[in-house]
């Protein structure tokens, strides 16, 4: 336990809604510093966060990472391009398609590679189908946060686990998938595959209605929620918060519409938006995404065409991933992944490895306005408020 | 039928009627108190061991899943398995907390919800104790265990048991005063604080005359239903043990039996104040066909099924909001809810039935838009193209 | 609405799925999980777990030729191949050792697209889990060795294209061989020369899949 001091008291006269103790009061009363994390239940992985508290009230949080950390860059500067696209899986590991995808996109960039048109839509699909997956266990993990006891992640669960068939289905693996190639894809995806994916996307808009009754006008989540960690519009822009959580401050941001890379281009969707950017914004942002989603999945279903599944210029490559050696160069490319844009920063200078891989990782940087939404509210709100920044971990640490 | 509903009681004044034969009249007497004893000794720990499967297989089935069910068929075995893994679990005591207190709480929290059950009316003739201030011993007794979790969490010297303590005493003795108040119209109308009295009161229309069929009874039932889920920790109220905030609050480091016997403690409060607001609204063991205990226990495990069905598919409250639910609407509400019972019972049948309703659903609206800061809003969502 | 309405209908699709575990099927919001070792989800054919070696016929003549390209590729260097030699100390083709460290596998499934000899394969079995690291975990050349059968039998879709592939191939060899047969014949008997060239090689009736 540590005595308040004094610039604890500034910080707590300049937020919102801090419930000011009566200084008169002859009450002597300190402050409590607790460790939540890395061992807590509901910090989404090895995440620590140094809290101290007022009561029940936050007084500062300090985020600590890297438990997680796997060198996770080095390794990719240390092996060849395609060897990288294994370890990308394992960054965002509820989104490993668009974690390919992003890697991809931007090694094309890099040696302008062309990309077959069927390979474009399967990308789009299997990217949408994991924005479909991000976005429910997303939920069902925010009211575990809430503190509803599992229903609603068993209930989001039961529709991850139809999409995650499909991704083993084609990929291989379930969570792994390790799908994309530089130019292509591992395999071609078969029409009773597309058949079952086309499946799901008549079915889930029920799924939705249903796990709306069950979340959206509940009395006890809309308390919870409502008006609770307010990202500010400028703040969100200043900290460079993208995904979700930026478009529920208000901000018509997304990465589809802004580059229109892949084939993003031809479809129409909208960007929902949220007016107050509170959780419940966020909440209800990532239902509305999903509902797009689906409008994208169902066009891309109708117009995928049939053709090649590598491009030309890379089907030397495809024995051999080892001796593909990309001009000198840098590039950037980036997607817009479930939980904000992921950017994937290379340098080439004309080897195998490339010379310098970045990942700007969506998780980690929205994470660091978190002591920003937390300062002034009650410590289960803290809980709530990172629940639904949505965070992975091993994409934080990398 | 008569056999089928008395059989307990006529079990015992066998037993008691054969051992009079040979046994001194002051032992006879002793031997009546200890098979209550007995009986109560044995139903509390088994009903929380099966509460534990119910509450597992429930809540899985709401989860479209199965459940427990490897030990035994329907796994019924489990209870019996977790009991003798809490047994054989190391017992770890924090090297700082105070040894003596750590040890006691988990005992003093037991001790009232087994003592509890002495006035619950199982059925008909089989109250262990027909005390004449039932309720009210009910109701203090209970509010005892408020020590136990404060002791727990204080003796573990750790900082989430600590948070959990303080929320456990503020959620526990705020919830107490609408629980009394709830209670109170009951009283008023039966005259009688003994619960067999009062279950007695409920015998009109064949067993039908239930309070929770009076206006007033129905909304003294909904608070006092939501107090006692309050007062027993459990979900949406639970946030003494909120296990995604503070870890599992004032029974954070317990393990073992000692933490067996807070979730013992746990799942005996949620039987017996279950048992008690079947008791009072519910019109206890009354019901037509069936025995009475039969339709004492299915009266109880509905609303046990509630509990369980509320921790199924509602998130927590936030601490102040919890407080203000207790503070600004159940207790203003079973205060209005007193003056209700009091206009039923001196007006004429049709005012009395309209003014009631009337007067109920005017003030829950009222202290709903009082409490607006609480209600959800409207909101709109734009597209960005 | 009243306040409380949202929880109750909530609770109302609760009450649904709990009625819905005992009366319909998992397709229509019943119980959707197995129980696991009694009953399993069908294979996916494609499911990658970890690699394995493909033998044909019999387990001396197995298809690796040491060439240690998997080995290069794999990300997490989790294979290990010596090579083996003869006795005059010269190189065979085939590997002498040949071990996989299952602990250190990622399943990512390159070994199997790099490998031009269609050497290694991902496997389906996934029921590994050992106390024994050294023994169970790090995986010799007999522990991996499996047959072209069991191949055919977890993936059959890949395991004909590639017998097919592998057969034109073969055939396409013995009709070089025959080929150059009939050249050294015809050089050892210029005169009759044109009959024997008639001899056509074998066409495999399958034209190849793609994979």
């Amino acid at each position: 336990m540590t005595t308040r001091t004094n610039s604890l008291k500034t910080t707590m006269q300049t937020s919102k809604n801090y419930e000011v103790r009566d200084p008169q009061s002859s009450i002597e009363t300190q402050t409590l510093a607790i460790n939540v994390g890395p061992q807590h239940p509901s910090t989404h992985g090895v995440f620590r966060m140094n809290v101290v508290l007022d009561g029940e009230v936050v007084t500062s949080l300090k985020p600590v990472m890297g438990y997680l950390h796997r060198n996770h860059e080095q390794i990719a500067e240390n092996m060849s391009y395609a060897a990288s696209m294994p370890y990308t899986d394992r960054l965002d590991y509820f989104n490993s398609m668009t974690n390919n995808f992003g890697w991809a996109l931007t090694v094309e960039k890099l040696a302008a590679i062309d990309v077959p048109e069927r390979v474009e839509y399967v990308r789009v699909i299997m990217a949408e189908l994991t924005r479909l997956v991000n976005h429910v266990s997303a939920i069902g993990f925010l009211l575990n946060d809430l503190g509803a006891f599992f229903t609603p992640v068993l209930y989001a669960f039961r529709e991850r686990e139809k999409i995650l068939d499909i991704f083993e289905e084609v990929s291989g693996s379930r969570m792994m998938c390790n799908y994309f190639r530089f130019g292509g894809l591992r395999r071609d995806v078969t029409p009773a595959v597309l058949e079952k994916i086309r499946g799901i996307v008549n079915k889930f808009p029920a799924f939705l209605d249903e796990f709306e009754t069950l979340l959206t006008k509940n009395e006890i989540l809309c308390m919870r929620c409502q008006n609770v960690g307010i990202l500010p519009r400028d703040l969100a822009v200043n900290a460079s918060i993208t995904g979700p959580l930026l478009r529920a401050s208000g901000v018509n941001y997304d990465i589809r519409k802004v580059d229109g890379y892949s084939v993003y281009n031809r479809f129409e969707f909208k960007v929902p938006l949220g007016p107050k950017g509170d959780v419940y914004d966020r909440y209800y942002v990532r239902i509305l995404e999903m509902r797009e989603s689906l409008k994208i999945l169902d066009q891309a279903l109708k117009g995928i065409p049939a053709g090649e599944i590598m491009a030309k210029k890379m089907l030397p490559f495809v024995k051999s991933p080892r001796n593909f050696k990309p001009p000198v160069g840098e590039a950037y490319g980036r997607v817009e992944g479930p939980k904000g844009e992921l950017g994937f920063y290379v340098v080439s200078d004309g080897t195998a490895q490339p010379w310098r891989y970045h990942v700007r990782a969506p998780s980690f940087i929205n994470l660091t306005i978190l002591e920003d939404m937390c300062r002034g509210q009650k410590l289960a709100d803290a809980i709530v408020i990172l629940g639904s920044i949505d965070i992975v971990l091993g994409e934080v640490d990398r | 039928m008569e056999f089928m509903d008395q059989i307990f009681v006529n079990l015992k004044s066998t037993v008691l009627t054969l051992a009079g034969g040979f046994l001194p009249p002051w032992a006879v007497i002793l031997l009546c108190a200890a098979i209550s004893l007995g009986v109560i000794a044995v139903i509390g720990p088994v009903t929380m061991m099966y509460l534990t499967l119910i509450e597992r297989k429930v809540l899985a089935r709401m989860q479209n899943r199965i459940g427990p069910n490897r030990t035994g068929p329907w796994g019924l075995l489990q209870p019996l398995a977790d009991g003798i893994k809490m047994l054989t679990k190391e017992d770890i005591v924090p090297k700082n907390a105070d040894r003596i207190v750590h040890l006691v709480a988990p005992i003093l929290i037991v001790i009232p919800a087994l003592l509890v059950f002495a006035v619950i009316p199982f059925g008909k003739n089989m109250i262990p104790a027909d005390l004449s201030v039932g309720v009210l011993y009910f109701l203090s007794i209970s509010s005892t265990t408020t020590i136990a979790i404060f002791s727990a969490s204080w003796a573990s010297r750790n900082k989430y048991s600590l948070l959990g303590g303080m929320r456990a005493v503020a959620q526990m003795i705020s919830y107490e005063i609408p629980m009394v108040l709830s209670v109170v119209p009951i009283l008023l109308v039966t005259q009688s604080l003994s619960t067999g009295a009062i279950v007695r009161a409920q015998g009109a229309y064949g067993g039908w005359g239930w309070f929770v069929f009076t206006p007033w009874g129905f909304a003294a039932f909904i608070t006092f239903f939501l107090c006692a889920v309050a007062e027993c920790n459990r979900s949406p109220f639970d946030l003494p043990e909120a296990e995604s905030e503070i870890v599992a609050g004032f029974h954070t480091e317990y393990s073992g039996m000692k933490f067996a016997l807070f979730y013992m403690a746990e799942f005996m409060n949620a039987f017996t104040l279950s048992a008690l607001a079947a008791t009072l609204f519910l019109g206890g063991w009354q019901g037509p066909w069936l025995p009475s205990w039969a339709w004492f226990f299915i009266k109880t495990y509905a609303l046990i099924f509630i509990m369980l069905w509320f921790r199924g598919t509602l998130p927590r409250f936030r601490v102040d909001q919890m407080m203000n639910l207790a503070w600004k609407f159940l207790l203003p509400l079973s205060l209005i809810n007193i003056l209700v019972a009091g206009f039923w019972h001196f007006a004429n049948p049709p005012l009395a039935i309209g003014g009631s309703i009337a007067m109920l659903w005017a003030s829950g609206w009222i202290f709903t838009r009082l409490n607006r800061d609480y209600t959800p809003e409207k909101r709109t969502y734009l597209f960005g193209e | 609405m009243f306040f409380g309405s949202g929880v109750i209908k909530g609770m109302l699709v609760t009450l649904k799925a709990f009625a819905a575990s005992y009366f319909r099927g998992p397709d229509k919001g019943g119980i959707f999980t197995v129980q696991y070792p009694e009953q399993r989800l069908a294979e996916k054919e494609n499911f990658r777990n970890f690699p394995f070696l493909v033998y044909d016929k019999t387990p001396d003549n197995l298809r690796c030729v040491a060439c240690d390209i998997c080995a290069k590729e794999c990300p997490p260097k989790c294979i290990t191949i010596v090579r083996e030699f003869d006795k005059d100390n010269k190189p065979l083709k085939r590997p002498a050792v040949f071990s996989i460290d299952h602990t250190v596998c990622m399943n990512c499934g390159i070994c199997e697209e790099a490998c031009p000899f269609d050497a290694i394969f991902m496997d389906h079995n996934f029921e590994i889990a050992s106390t024994d690291r050294q023994g169970d975990l790090l995986l010799q050349k007999e522990a991996l060795l499996k047959s072209n059968d069991y191949f055919n039998k977890i993936r059959p879709t890949d395991a004909s294209a590639i017998d097919a592939k592998r057969a034109e191939a073969e055939a396409k060899k013995k009709a070089a061989e025959q080929a150059a047969a009939a050249k050294a014949a015809a050089a050892a008997a210029a005169p009759k020369l044109a009959a024997a060239a008639a001899d056509k090689p074998a066409v495999p009736t399958e034209p190849p899949k793609t994979v």
